[in-house]
């Protein structure tokens, strides 16, 4: 137990019975009702949870893309949709999938549990939270409100110059393309700096760097790789909309630019993206595998560690979607080898995941079963990928199905299986309500065989040459069974996801009640109730083991002297998690969504004309004013 | 695409491997045979990989194991027997993927190790067609073609690829990997037929509306047919006998074909679109897409849009009885 506080004025926590602290607590900390209450909220729960359904939301309608695309390749020169309609099908698939699900899923789930895992009452720079969540927002319905006036884009989720240059896509098509990456890339970096912070500086007292949740570790790696990889794109899609908007020549080698300065670029954000969509899932399968094993995890160190090195390794790899580019061999062998050398801290994870499960007592619940697909499906997507990290072997299979059957197998596998999982397994956390087991057991088999199913035979039709991205294809070249598998499959995969729409939406409304730890987990956020009360905690947890509820099932330490009256959290030390400062946490606001809506009609606007740069900047200036006016409140203490 | 099926005549049926044509899985020449082991290795070792780690999981899940302990108590003798497996697994992937690289690396010195040809091609992708151009020490000896490439069986012939407009990607699979033809830049790329044959290419890097039908066929015949064909290519257009052909003639130069078409020995001096000098012995027109008959030909005039939606082939309004002779006259140049 620790004492936060020595006796001031205001009321403490340790002055009040535990049903009235909750009750004063969920007042302090709660968010007003009404509309603008709710688009004022500061909670990381309410913003977390918006996150997590947009993002899915996301998803099902990039799923929806991809059945459109998949019924017009059903066929041979089948006339379901023409060129034009999909290349920016398939341009809003992949952009979609990457930018406005792949990479918020992550930090949606990271907004919502982080906070609760390391015990601290809201994420750090909850506003920002706020206005990150309304501008991944606003770039995702003006990518798709485009694509609805037929402004898709339709370069393609790379938009590789000079195809998306001026000369050979005019239009606005593209514009809207770069445009949405500037959003993603505002809130994905305001995210990621928002979990830095939290996880450095908010962990409960105890949380020591060696009792951080493997999930929370997993999270500050992907908010790192976030701060370091998204500059990179956002500098090229920058300079692609300059040569766009105001004839700068960045990429035309007519005036002495250069187009594979953009494929630089790009990649170098492009590979670190593959592992944003994966480090995260990688927590989610630790939490899991954990859990369901009944056993703590094998190998923490050497799980922290690999994460760790596949966050520099990812930077080390972008020359492999290039090799076919013409460039050096002897630099591109290097990134052969360093392509190569990645699937040694991935093998290493994998093996002490299965060394847990080996020495546990595994429970065959809806999250383990998605886990289990997540090792057959993952796994040898991660092979066929040391297949394409061979420069030789890539010359053939680059830019065909083959490819797009590795991808799918390492992002579905690696991320959407464990996704799946994941809410199966927090969702009766989130809503109080657990998902049917019944429905989730169709829901896995049919994921698994429609996926299979839909991506396996495109391995073949790839080194059959079946070239990505192609909007129909010729009887004669012999693709066409592989591709009519490929579409049922696709069919049963997506009736999976029907599935799993509906025991959300049923198991919301009537599912039972979980109680506060209905999986009988170790981790933090299972100690309060669900769904978590405003305040979360109503005292702050002290930590003594890495899963704190497996060490102490009756009743957890406490560290206790938090102000009631106002929103109070606990400031740490970095490594050792030694309670430090009483940091006071801002209170709900409307101004981020002004601000919010401020960047979006500057970012919208400079798609039209550069001066929107100009006056957009001054009206977002006029909110920040607004959201930072001194509020002439007691300085914190410290 | 709205070519129906009558139209295609299933030439490429009846030719050599059918449904291999266009295959890495069915090399026809050294580079494509070192691809394909190198894939098959591969194939070996890392699905020997997957079915031990599957496999692994598997026990581990269904393994018959102690009651319900605490979850937080390990035993300090399972935990060192796990560690040494873990840390074997650990060391034979190290192992595994070094030697992949080096058997990579082998490959890759092998496979770009570039000797010159006694032929050398210049090949400039275009949106949605491949312009060919055969070299030559002596200016005279060269000429150009589109979408179709002769080369001798069992010689190396280098091809530098340049791009006209966007990226695209030079890929015949039966014969080699790939290599992308970028604005700006010269790449190279080797390719040898071991086989008398037709092999068939397609653009592999997303280049607009067509990238679908940007296929481009490789005829591997022996020395003696190659040199008659290139002969028959050096030769400018005949002048055609049929009075048919002559008023065809007559349409196309009198038409905005010019504007873009060269045949040569004709006042056609267009350079944007594919060179027609001898449309007719190609097998294909339109980058692949339909075999070379006259109704094809005719189709195509007729409304290339409508056969290749975004082609950059405009609609030419033609009278009817202008369209048929102008399809003969394309025909007889062979």
């Amino acid at each position: 137990m620790s004492d936060l506080a020595a006796g001031k004025d205001e009321l403490r926590d340790t002055d009040l019975s535990d049903a009235e602290l909750s009750a004063r607590l969920a007042k302090t900390w709660g968010t007003a009702r009404g509309i603008i209450g709710a688009l004022s909220t500061v909670d990381h729960k309410i913003i977390g949870r918006r996150y997590i359904f947009t993002a899915i939301f996301f998803l099902f309608l990039g799923g929806l893309a991809a059945i459109v695309m998949r019924l017009q390749l059903a066929r041979p020169e089948n006339q379901l949709i023409g060129p034009d309609l999909y290349n920016q099908i398939f341009t809003m698939h992949g952009t979609t999938m990457m930018f406005l699900f792949g990479v918020p899923i992550g930090e949606a789930f990271a907004v919502y549990l982080v906070p609760l895992m390391v015990g601290t009452r809201n994420i750090a720079f909850p506003r920002l939270n706020a206005y990150s969540y309304y501008v991944y927002l606003a770039g995702g319905l003006m990518v798709w409100f485009a694509f609805m006036l037929n402004t898709g884009p339709d370069a393609g989720w790379f938009s590789y110059v000079p195809l998306s240059g001026p000369e050979n896509a005019p239009g606005k098509r593209v514009d809207f393309w770069a445009q949405m990456i500037t959003f993603t890339e505002v809130s994905g970096l305001a995210v990621a700096v928002q979990v830095i912070v939290t996880v450095f500086k908010q962990r409960a007292p105890g949380m020591t760097l060696d009792r951080i949740p493997l999930f929370v570790w997993a999270e500050l790696i992907n908010a790192f790789i976030i701060v370091f990889s998204l500059p990179a794109v956002v500098t090229a899609s920058a300079m692609l909309m300059m040569d766009r908007l105001v004839g700068t020549h960045f990429f035309n080698p007519a005036e002495g630019g250069d187009a594979l300065l953009y494929q630089h670029l790009f990649w170098f954000f492009g590979h670190p993206e593959v592992y944003i969509i994966f480090i995260p899932a990688t927590g989610w399968v630790s939490a899991i595998v954990v859990t369901f094993s009944r056993r703590q995890a094998f190998g923490y160190l050497p799980l922290v560690l690999s994460m760790i090195s596949v966050g520099f390794l990812s930077f080390g790899l972008w020359v492999h979607h290039m090799f076919t580019t013409g460039l050096p061999q002897l630099g591109a062998s290097f990134f052969t080898a360093s392509s190569m050398l990645i699937a040694i801290p991935n093998g290493i994870q994998i093996f002490c995941w299965i060394a847990t499960l080996w020495d546990g007592r595994p429970v065959f619940r809806t999250p383990l079963l998605f886990v289990i697909g997540f090792f057959f499906i993952f796994v040898l997507g991660g092979l066929s990928g040391i297949m394409l990290a061979s420069v030789p072997l890539d010359t053939q299979v680059h830019d065909t199905y083959f490819v797009v059957a590795h991808f799918h197998y390492v992002l579905i596998g690696g991320n959407v299986f464990p996704l799946l999982g994941a809410v199966y397994y927090w969702f009766p956390k989130f809503t109080g309500r657990m998902m049917s087991e019944r429905l989730g057991k169709w829901n896995f088999w049919l994921a698994f065989v429609g996926f299979n199913l839909a991506f396996f035979p495109m391995h073949i039709t790839g080194l059959m040459g079946m070239p990505r991205r192609v909007y129909t294809y010729q009887p004669e070249m012999g693709w066409s069974t592989y591709n009519l598998l490929s579409t049922i499959g696709a069919l049963v995969l997506f009736v999976s996801f029907v599935v799993f729409l509906y025991n959300m939406i049923a198991s919301a409304r009537r599912g039972p009640l979980a109680g506060d730890n209905p999986w009988d987990a170790g981790t933090l956020e299972w100690a309060t109730a669900s769904p978590p009360p405003p305040q979360n905690f109503n005292r702050i947890p002290f930590v003594i083991n890495r899963e704190p509820l497996w060490a102490e099932r009756e009743k957890l330490p406490v560290a206790t002297g938090l102000a009631v009256e106002k929103r109070e959290l606990v400031v740490t030390t970095i490594s050792e998690a030694r309670a430090d400062l009483r940091e006071s946490s801002p209170e709900p606001s409307i101004w981020p969504l002004l601000a919010a809506i401020a960047t979006t009609i500057a970012f919208v606007g400079s798609i039209f004309t550069p001066w929107a740069v100009v006056w957009g900047g001054l009206l977002v200036a006029f909110t920040l004013v607004g959201w930072f006016w001194p509020k002439n409140n007691k300085e914190d203490e410290a | 695409m709205r070519v129906r099926p009558f139209l295609i005549v299933p030439i490429a049926l009846a030719l050599s491997g059918c449904t291999g044509w266009q295959s890495a899985l069915d090399p026809h020449g050294p580079h494509a045979d070192a691809l394909s082991r190198l894939f098959w290795i591969f194939l070996a070792i890392l699905g020997t990989i997957w079915t031990a780690t599957i496999l692994m999981l598997l026990l581990a899940l269904r393994r018959r194991r102690a009651p319900d302990a605490d979850p937080l108590m390990t035993r300090p003798g399972t935990e060192r027997r796990m560690t040494i497996v873990v840390s074997c697994a650990v060391a034979l992937t190290v192992m595994t993927v070094m030697s992949l690289a080096v058997v990579s690396y082998g490959a890759q010195r092998v496979l770009f190790a570039h000797r010159d040809g006694p032929l050398t091609l210049l090949v400039t992708g275009q949106q949605f067609w491949w312009k060919v151009q055969y070299e030559d020490a002596s200016p005279a000896r060269t000429f150009t073609t589109a979408n179709e490439i002769h080369i001798p069986v069992g010689e190396k012939v280098l091809i530098k690829l340049e791009a006209g407009d966007v990226i695209h990607s030079f890929w015949v699979p039966s014969l080699n990997g790939k290599m992308d033809a970028i604005p700006g830049r010269q790449n190279e790329i080797e390719i040898q037929a071991d086989r008398p044959g037709i092999y068939r290419g397609q653009c592999a890097e997303f280049c607009g509306w067509q990238h679908a039908h940007m296929g481009l066929i490789i005829v591997a015949e022996s020395r003696q047919d190659f040199e008659r064909w290139r002969d028959g290519q050096i030769a400018a257009a005949r002048a055609p006998d049929d009075p048919e052909a002559q008023k065809g003639m007559e349409v196309f130069m009198t038409k905005p074909c010019i504007m873009c078409h060269e045949i040569r020995g004709t006042s056609a001096g267009g350079k944007v679109a594919p060179d027609l000098t001898h449309v007719g012995s190609r097998q294909y027109i339109g980058a692949g897409t339909l075999p070379t008959t006259r109704g094809n030909i005719a189709a195509w005039i007729i409304d290339p849009q409508r056969i290749k939606p975004g082609v950059h082939m405009p609609l030419i309004q033609l009278a009817p009885e202008e369209i048929q002779p102008l399809a003969i006259y394309l025909e007889s140049l062979k």
